[in-house]
């Protein structure tokens, strides 16, 4: 197992970040004063005339990437998801959404994976709130070939695009010849059972959970939806009027987030069946180590196992 | 300033009041006191100083107005029309259905407007960006926004207030629209944000105390913010609300209220009035 690379996906959304801006002479990057957390203190090392540090005052840092969105630049602005989706949803909304200006929000320290700053930090409500703004583009990779493919695919989009990174190191799924592409969900294994639509670090854990579901002779598809909206919803139905059930996991409340997402989008496909939803249900995070946390709240394997295996006896 | 341009201002200024009350008249509802009151301001700006061209609204060179506090659109539509931006028409249309003349400013519908605002506290936000856009890039176009001075309350502003003069963006200039009422009283009243230029001077900004009905006072402001480098310059002009129609003159009640048909009438007879003497 030691050939297994682990990188959290922030690590690659700063890498990322450096790449483009070599190439791409209108990037610029703000941050809250968290560039070292976030990552993006690469890139301000790299080119210190294309960063801004706004300071802790994350309302006004989205209110000027708008405002520099607006002359004609393409705006990454981090800082924790808790802040840029909660704090500064508003901002977000009116400033650079309704507008459809070309920011893109790198928030990272998503979900309970944060660990010890506890529930404060820990942001599992950030894809729900994103989710609801018009025209929002959310991407959450699930491993740092992702983050950097996504990091590329947001700077050629033109409009505003959250993105969702983590703090925890997590495995690498894909290999450098992964494509990636805005609203395309990715067939990871093709399977007859039961579908799941896994994101961000989820998706390594439903790998996982697929394995041990083949031993109990059930035959799992494992979808990555990395792009939470627009949601692939094609791949959802196909996947769905395959198997017949579908269980989603995500390191996000149950609520607002994929789990909510592909049941509307099965619900309305006018064929319904049974969806069951792993994620944070309904509660606060607290401090701990990372993987603990996950364990405690039910983001792995173990939990995605349980629930497929009871949408298979609901079918 | 001299008499023929203060004079071409003062009728271009009854002109953009009569286009707002037209248009709060049409649309039965919106913001005439807050128009009113910095009315002379905008029509300064679009008629006598910014670097605009309505043949091109997207031009990167323009110089930039975000109207911080929006819902004064009434005041930056009638002034855009006159400017020329889009047919003095579209001011009947104003909150309707299929308008392009939102309730507050969007650049999705409008041509001419530069930032979408409305929810207080953000344009300031969005103008240093946009200044700080002009720095990066090595332009030298400027940007202007105006608040409320009900809006300053918000704590946006002060988070932008730091970082414009932590950031030397003397690329902008604000105006607060002193005209002391906001819905729920006066600003005293409500959340007192006197002293207003102590309050910006503390936080490093070039700082004017002005008359904002008076056209040479603003001129001068304008000028001289022009030439202060290094701090961005906050104008702090006290005005009237309701400002050129008698009844609705420093009125509460005027804030987000449409004159009915006979108060519509009235208050056209008075600025028409004004304007014929001012052609004379």
């Amino acid at each position: 197992m030691s050939d297994i690379i682990k990188t959290a996906t922030r690590e690659a959304y700063g890498k990322a970040l450096v790449e483009l801006g070599a190439i791409n002479n209108k990037v610029i990057v703000l941050d809250a004063d968290l560039a070292a957390a976030t990552k993006t203190g690469m890139f301000k090392k790299a080119f210190p005339d294309k960063f801004i540090d706004t300071g802790i005052a994350e309302s006004n840092m989205m209110g000027v990437a708008a405002g520099l969105a607006s002359t004609g630049y393409t705006v990454f602005a981090s800082t924790f998801a808790m802040f840029a989706a909660g704090r500064a949803f508003e901002q977000v909304r009116n400033s650079i959404a309704y507008p459809h200006l070309n920011v893109k929000i790198g928030a990272t320290h998503a979900g309970i994976s944060v660990g010890e700053d506890g529930a404060s930090h820990q942001c599992c409500e950030d894809i729900g709130l994103m989710r609801t703004i018009p025209g929002m583009v959310i991407i959450n990779p699930a491993d740092d070939i992702e983050a950097r493919a996504a990091v590329f695919a947001a700077a050629e989009y033109e409009g505003p695009v959250y993105m969702r990174f983590g703090r925890l190191a997590v495995p690498r799924i894909f290999d450098e010849k992964y494509k990636f592409e805005i609203g395309k969900a990715v067939k990871i294994k093709d399977g007859a059972d039961v579908s799941i639509f896994a994101t961000g670090l989820m998706v390594n854990e439903a790998i996982e959970a697929a394995k041990i579901l083949a031993d109990k002779g059930i035959d799992a598809e494992i979808i990555n939806i990395h792009t939470i909206k627009p949601i692939d919803s094609e791949a959802v139905i196909a996947s769905v009027t395959k198997t017949g059930c579908a269980v989603t996991a995500e390191e996000h409340n149950i609520i607002g987030g994929l789990g909510s997402a592909v049941c509307e989008t099965v619900c309305e496909f006018g064929k319904p069946v049974p969806v069951l939803r792993v994620g944070v249900e309904d509660k606060f995070g607290r401090s701990g180590p990372a993987v603990d946390l996950l364990h405690l709240y039910g983001l792995d394997c173990a939990h995605i196992v349980e629930k497929a295996v009871k949408a298979f006896s609901l079918k | 300033m001299d008499k023929k341009t203060l004079k071409e201002l003062e009728i271009s200024a009854c002109k953009v009041r009569l286009g707002i009350i037209e248009g709060v008249f049409n649309a039965k509802s919106g913001h005439p006191g807050g128009s009113l009151s910095c009315a002379d301001i905008i029509t300064y700006l679009y008629f006598n100083h910014m670097r605009v061209n309505s043949e091109n609204c997207s031009d990167e060179n323009r110089d930039r107005f975000v109207l911080s506090k929006g819902h004064a659109a009434p005041a930056l539509y009638a002034t855009l029309a006159l400017k020329g931006f889009f047919p003095v028409d579209w001011i009947k249309t104003l909150r309707k259905i299929d308008s392009k003349l939102q309730g507050h400013p969007s650049i999705q519908y409008t041509p001419g407007v530069d930032m979408s605002t409305g929810s207080l506290g953000q344009g300031i936000s969005a103008a240093c960006g946009m200044a700080l856009g002009a720095k990066i890039g090595g332009k030298d176009f400027r940007v202007y926004s105006i608040l409320g001075d009900g809006e300053i309350q918000e704590g946006q502003v002060w988070e932008a207030a730091m970082y414009a003069a932590a950031k030397k963006l003397d690329n902008l200039c604000i105006v607060i629209d002193n005209n002391n009422l906001q819905i729920d009283g006066t600003v005293e009243e409500v959340n007192s944000p006197y002293p207003i230029p102590e309050k910006f001077q503390s936080f490093g900004w070039n700082v004017i105390k002005i008359d904002g009905h008076d056209f040479n006072d603003i001129n001068d402001a304008f000028e001289a913010a022009k030439e202060c480098k290094g701090k961005p310059t906050a104008i702090i002009a006290k005005t009237i609300k309701g400002k050129g129609v008698s009844f609705m003159e420093n009125q509460v009640g005027w804030h987000g209220t449409a004159p009915n048909a006979q108060q519509y009438e009235d208050a056209v007879n008075e600025l028409k009035d004004k304007l014929s003497a001012l052609e004379r």
